[in-house]
């Protein structure tokens, strides 16, 4: 675990070390205001909760999740300070961890910088900070297993862009399966186990539940596993293309 | 016996072409070893696979008794590495990169610092501590490359073509630390330059096409040349026909060649018969013949010779 940590704190500081933390925090805190206020009107509903901002995280979380998830390991390989990496005494499991916790700490970083929202709405009304807090939380769980498949994506190439391009899509996927027109795409022809079993893989349908305030165990446990499913078939890449 | 270093049968596959193929040797304390071959020989997949990064298709490497199919993270504790063109993390500096291989390894602390200032004072790189990888010369990085693997004083030193693209002070240098870390370490270094071989190798392995085709002393590989122990003479072009007459009657030698040189002058060398020591007898019939010779030397045998033929006959 130890080790784990060496390589997070490596990670944590080439973020702050590079442009890239603060391009990132100010674009994600932009664009939230933007979408928060402008089109989720924030003011304009009259209602003192943050379900704007948390309405429009998850296709925030779309295009930038993958951009901090892109370098992850393609970064490493192209570098070749993959071999560097992996020929110091660290487990695979220790650096595919440390590596996602980086991330993970650093979207949650940019995620808490939303507070000042946070402290407007309390200020302007009396909304319900149970709901707030199980938000945020369905927010950071959704951060990190966006993540986790940025970062298998990330892992398969030495090209960024592919890694963006590929990662984006593949969440994409993930987020379209509960939506009607996904749903009804299937509805026609499959068993409603499968269209059961699709709706179930969605982020939005977990997301939404959290995001309501509903915190159920299961929905938990759905991010939990997509983050850990994701991160052992990193591993499972990171050992098999090392050369390559 | 001290047998450090372990390799048995290593052999790596990509798809139908076999990289490195069934490599056996094993390497003691004090040794340095030198791992020599063509580019696209195996030497660098062969290294690769000792430091744990690559698993073998088939066979292992044995550092200190520790497996490294079995127990990769015990031989890499053990185990200094530069990898083959130093990649280094360029947006850190080298304090930091110290700082970084420190904590992966279990320093922390005094040990810690001290390890570092250490590493950093023997490699020379103290003023260059905290600038950039990615704006210091080739020669900073190299050294800090080397830094990084020798920073927790390893038993075993695997260096990838440690002076590659060097200029020669600095190849000097990393030579000359090579030797100065070399009593009680194994060290193995990669290289195509063959005089490194000469002045860091305790001993040479020529690979070629992924087999050992040479394994022994540098003096062992100068002794597989023609040349060795051949005479090589400079004397006035005007008395180069007797002197071939001369020297070609003297038994030992096998034949004579000769060859132009500056001002009136022409070199000829006389091959001897199966590596026998004739440069006294050719000497003495010079001599006697009363053949004035500017310069006269026994050649120990030409390394660069010894490697094209064995990487080109395989």
């Amino acid at each position: 675990m130890g080790t784990s940590w060496a390589i997070s704190k490596r990670e944590l500081r080439a973020y702050f070390t590079t442009p890239l933390a603060y391009v990132f925090i100010v674009i994600f805190l932009a664009l939230n205001g933007v979408t928060a206020f402008y089109f989720g009107g924030l003011f304009d509903r009259g209602q003192a909760d943050m379900q704007p901002l948390f309405g429009f995280l998850p296709w925030l979380y779309l295009f930038l999740i993958p951009a901090v998830a892109m370098r992850l390991w393609a970064e490493e390989r192209k570098a070749g300070t993959l071999e560097l990496l992996m020929t110091l005494p660290v487990s695979t499991f220790n650096a595919v961890f440390g590596k996602f916790l980086a991330a993970w700490i650093f979207a949650g970083i940019a995620l808490a910088l939303t507070f000042p929202v946070w402290i407007t709405v309390n200020y302007l009304g009396d909304p319900d900070n149970g709901v707030i807090i199980a938000s945020y939380l369905g927010g950071f769980l959704m951060a990190g297993s966006y993540l986790a498949i940025g970062g298998f994506v990330s892992s398969m190439t030495r090209n960024q862009v592919i890694a963006f391009v590929i990662g984006a899509a593949v969440i994409f996927l993930f987020m379209m399966s509960g939506l009607e027109l996904v749903q009804s795409a299937f509805r026609g022809w499959a068993p409603d186990l499968v269209v059961d079993l699709v709706r179930s893989f969605s982020f939005l349908v977990h997301y939404d539940a959290i995001v309501r305030g509903v915190i159920d165990i299961r929905d938990m446990i759905f991010f939990v596993s997509i983050i850990g499913v994701f991160l052992f078939a990193t591993m499972v890449v990171v050992d098999l293309k090392k050369g390559a | 016996m001290d047998r450090m270093l372990q390799i048995e049968g290593l052999t790596k596959q990509f798809g139908s072409f076999t990289a490195v193929d069934n490599i056996s040797f094993s390497v003691n304390r004090g040794e340095v070893l030198g791992f020599l071959g063509p580019n696209g020989a195996g030497k660098t997949t062969a290294m690769r696979m000792v430091s744990g990064f690559l698993t073998p298709t088939s066979g292992t490497a044995y550092v200190g008794g520790h497996d490294v199919t079995t127990a990769p993270l015990e031989v890499k504790r053990r185990i200094g590495y530069l990898p083959e063109g130093a990649p280094l993390y360029e947006d850190m500096t080298p304090s930091e990169l110290l700082a970084f291989i420190s904590d992966v390894r279990g320093l922390s602390g005094g040990t810690k610092r001290e390890t570092i200032s250490t590493a950093a004072s023997r490699i020379n790189i103290e003023h260059v501590m905290h600038q950039a990888i990615g704006t210091l010369s080739k020669g900073y990085k190299r050294r800090v490359g080397i830094a990084q693997a020798i920073l927790h004083d390893p038993e075993i030193l695997i260096l990838d073509e440690p002076t590659d693209g060097l200029d020669p002070n600095q190849k000097h240098e990393v030579r000359k630390l090579i030797n100065e870390m070399a009593k009680d370490k194994v060290i193995v270094i990669s290289t195509h330059l063959l005089d490194e071989v000469d002045t860091v190798c305790s001993r040479a392995i020529v690979i070629a096409q992924g087999k050992i085709v040479a394994d022994g002393t540098p003096a062992d590989l100068e002794a597989q040349s023609e040349l060795h122990n051949a005479v090589t003479l400079r004397l006035a072009a005007a008395q180069s026909d007797k002197a071939k007459g001369t020297i070609e009657a003297v038994a030992g030698v096998d034949r004579v060649v000769e060859s132009e040189a500056a001002d009136n002058f022409i070199n000829i060398t006389a091959y001897p018969k199966s590596g026998e020591i004739v440069i006294d007898d050719v000497s003495a019939a010079l001599k006697a013949a009363k053949i004035d010779v500017q310069e006269i030397q026994a050649e120990r045998g030409r390394l660069d010779e010894v490697f094209r033929r064995l990487t080109t006959a395989a």
